[in-house]
């Protein structure tokens, strides 16, 4: 390996190992820059942690990431971080969940998952289903909707200020003095989905303009 | 008026509801979220029994800035600086997991010096992180000089990270494929000299500290975390070496150069405050000598990739060369394509493990950033560690978590 990322135990059969002994909670295997992932199912995903933690010494749960692909049917995908302190190696277990179907939690394998979980229901409404405490953990007090998903605007809805007149924090819809500037800086050379102007008779059949 | 005023003779105490063996029930009281002992802006809803802490529970995010959000929206390199704005105590740590990240996604080589400047330059952060949150620790319990002689020291840090740099905190300065830029020789120098002079004044503010009575009292077997709580509630760094367990990711997982240094990873054997205290004491001498062997053994050479199609090129080139000159135009507006993948790298920041998980959709701009931010986990296991102790150990837990906000928040 040539840069200069942290070297870990080898992933030589950790893979298959692991997948035999998971058996068909399994759903996917992915080894992809020294990386190890499982795509799990959502159903078994506490007797899988369990296992994973007792009997192959992955004794650390890490980090719990959620990431959003809202093109997916079932657009959310949970990212279960583990460590391995005596093995030292990590892989990761994933499972797929959408906006009502609740992932069982796994706050009485790790109780470091509680606020974990919490962010995640937090930043991107996934439910955890057995979490006692679930409530917003990093947002404001209040604060309505879900803003990692990638159908929440980056400027969010309301802005707060100070009001001299009210004495007090008042919440108010955002208004931009000026739009927001998002450029597209991907070059039209290489996977523009759109035709750039006067590139409509280019010709090449690909395109609308040029089937005239 | 006449009961009032037999009340003031003391005569009478009927009026006074606080006389004879009532029941007095727990109460909530607020911690911050001003307060100087919370280390920026948490608030901790404690219920105390008299001065015994029952429950605590921690609330964060007032700090909470969107940065996985907006970095969403930038360029890999534009999303760098967010990166200083985390843990602002030690921006430099913060910047290398995810210059690793993306140079594990673009799989791209560090020249060696380049890697080189990286670890000498962790280590100087680590040792400024432990100046201030060894200072604010011993300040939070009590004693008031040994901060100010430790802070002349995260001075003299930051100085060198002007040099490097040019700014004093948010450097910036770790880049993908190496460092932005070479640092003079005279640097070099004068941070050996540097590092045979501070031990002294470090050593004279920890002997005020280290043996004191006062200290000792109010942080020898507070909070105490067995090795197995440490492992489960996701403890890391001085945190999880305080419990006992040796678990560096430098010695571990190694990366950049860290293979080739020589160092020791100090561990505390009861787990209590003190322990977490001296761990981070004895991480500051051993960072000293990471740091000299660096110097010493750093060889000349480019300090970043000369791939050209990540790292732009040097402003003298550009005046020559048309090629340089589109190059630096492409990277600076459209940035470089990472392949699609996801990364989780970890490193070793002054406070635990730090890591970056980097989802790429083979565009510009990451398509998810989580951060693993050290103090998520740690300020978790707050309730636990001051369940039963009083309340003004909390200060001394929080002191020896060493938490800092803009990264616990992000």
């Amino acid at each position: 390996m040539a840069n200069g990322a942290p070297i870990i135990s080898s992933n030589e059969g950790v893979a298959a190992a692991l997948a035999k002994s998971l058996g068909a909670a399994v759903l996917d295997t992915v080894e992809a820059y020294d990386e190890i992932s499982f795509t799990v199912d959502r159903k078994k995903l506490p007797a899988v942690m369990d296992r994973l933690r007792d009997k192959h010494e992955y004794q650390q749960l890490v980090e719990i990431a959620g990431v959003d692909y809202p093109e997916r049917p079932e657009r959310f995908e949970i990212c279960y971080h583990l460590l391995s302190l005596t093995k030292n190696h990590r892989i990761r277990v994933k499972v797929t969940t959408d906006e009502d179907t609740p992932v069982p939690t796994v706050t009485h394998i790790w109780e470091v998952a509680g606020w974990l979980e919490r962010e995640v229901f937090d930043l991107y409404g996934v439910l955890f289903d057995g979490n006692a405490d679930l409530r917003r953990i990093l947002t404001d007090y209040g604060f309505q909707g879900h803003p990692f998903r990638k159908d929440f605007p980056l400027t969010g809805y309301v802005e707060m200020r100070y009001s001299e007149e009210a004495k007090r924090v008042v919440y108010e819809p955002v208004k931009l003095a000026q739009d927001f500037r998002s450029f597209d800086f991907m070059s039209p050379w290489e996977g523009a989905d759109y035709i750039l102007p006067g590139d409509e008779k280019s010709g090449d059949g690909d395109d609308k303009g040029a089937k005239k | 008026m006449a009961d009032y005023l037999d009340e003031m003779d003391g005569l009478a105490d009927e009026t006074d509801p606080t006389v004879g063996d009532l029941e007095i029930q727990n109460y909530t009281i607020n911690f911050g979220p001003q307060h100087p002992a919370a280390h920026g802006v948490l608030r901790l809803v404690m219920e105390l029994d008299g001065e015994i802490v029952e429950r605590l529970d921690p609330h964060v995010g007032l700090l909470h800035r969107g940065t996985e959000k907006l970095i969403e929206h930038k360029t890999y390199l534009q999303a760098l600086p967010y990166f200083d704005r985390l843990d602002y105590c030690s921006p430099l740590a913060m910047e290398h997991s995810y210059v690793l990240a993306i140079e594990k996604l673009l799989d791209l080589e560090v020249p060696l010096r380049g890697q080189y400047l990286r670890v000498l330059f962790a280590e100087l952060t680590r040792i400024c992180n432990h100046m201030l949150n060894i200072g604010a620790h011993v300040m939070d319990v009590g004693a008031m000089t040994p901060n100010i002689w430790v802070f002349e020291i995260r001075e003299q840090c930051l100085e060198f990270f002007e040099r490097a740099s040019g700014a004093r905190m948010h450097s910036a300065w770790f880049r993908p494929g190496g460092v932005h830029q070479d640092v003079p020789l005279k640097l070099l120098t004068d941070m050996a000299d540097w590092l045979d002079e501070f031990p002294t004044l470090f050593e004279d503010a920890m002997s005020l500290v280290t043996g004191n009575r006062i200290f000792k009292q109010r942080n020898v077997d507070i909070a105490i975390v067995s090795k197995e709580d440490a492992v489960r509630w996701g403890f890391s760094g001085p945190m999880i070496r305080g419990s006992g367990i040796a678990w560096d990711l430098r010695k571990s997982q190694p990366y950049d150069v860290y293979d080739r240094m020589e160092f020791d990873v100090p561990v505390g054997t009861r787990g209590d405050c003190y322990d977490r205290f001296m761990v981070r004491v004895e991480e500051v001498r051993q960072s000293a000598r990471i740091m000299r062997q660096c110097l010493n053994e750093m060889p000349d050479g480019p300090v970043a990739s000369t791939d050209r199609k990540v790292v732009p090129p040097k402003r003298a080139e550009m005046k020559q060369s048309m090629e340089a000159l589109i190059h630096h135009f492409k990277l600076y507006t459209e940035g470089f394509h990472v392949p699609a993948g996801e990364v989780y790298v970890a490193t070793e920041s002054p406070k635990g493990e730090f890591g970056v998980y980097l989802v790429s959709d083979g565009s510009n701009k990451p398509y998810r950033c989580k951060i693993r931010p050290t103090a998520f986990s740690h300020l978790q296991a707050m309730d636990f560690m001051s369940k039963g102790h009083m309340l003004a150990d909390a200060t001394a837990i929080l002191g020896a978590m060493d938490i800092v906000f803009g990264e616990c928040d992000r």
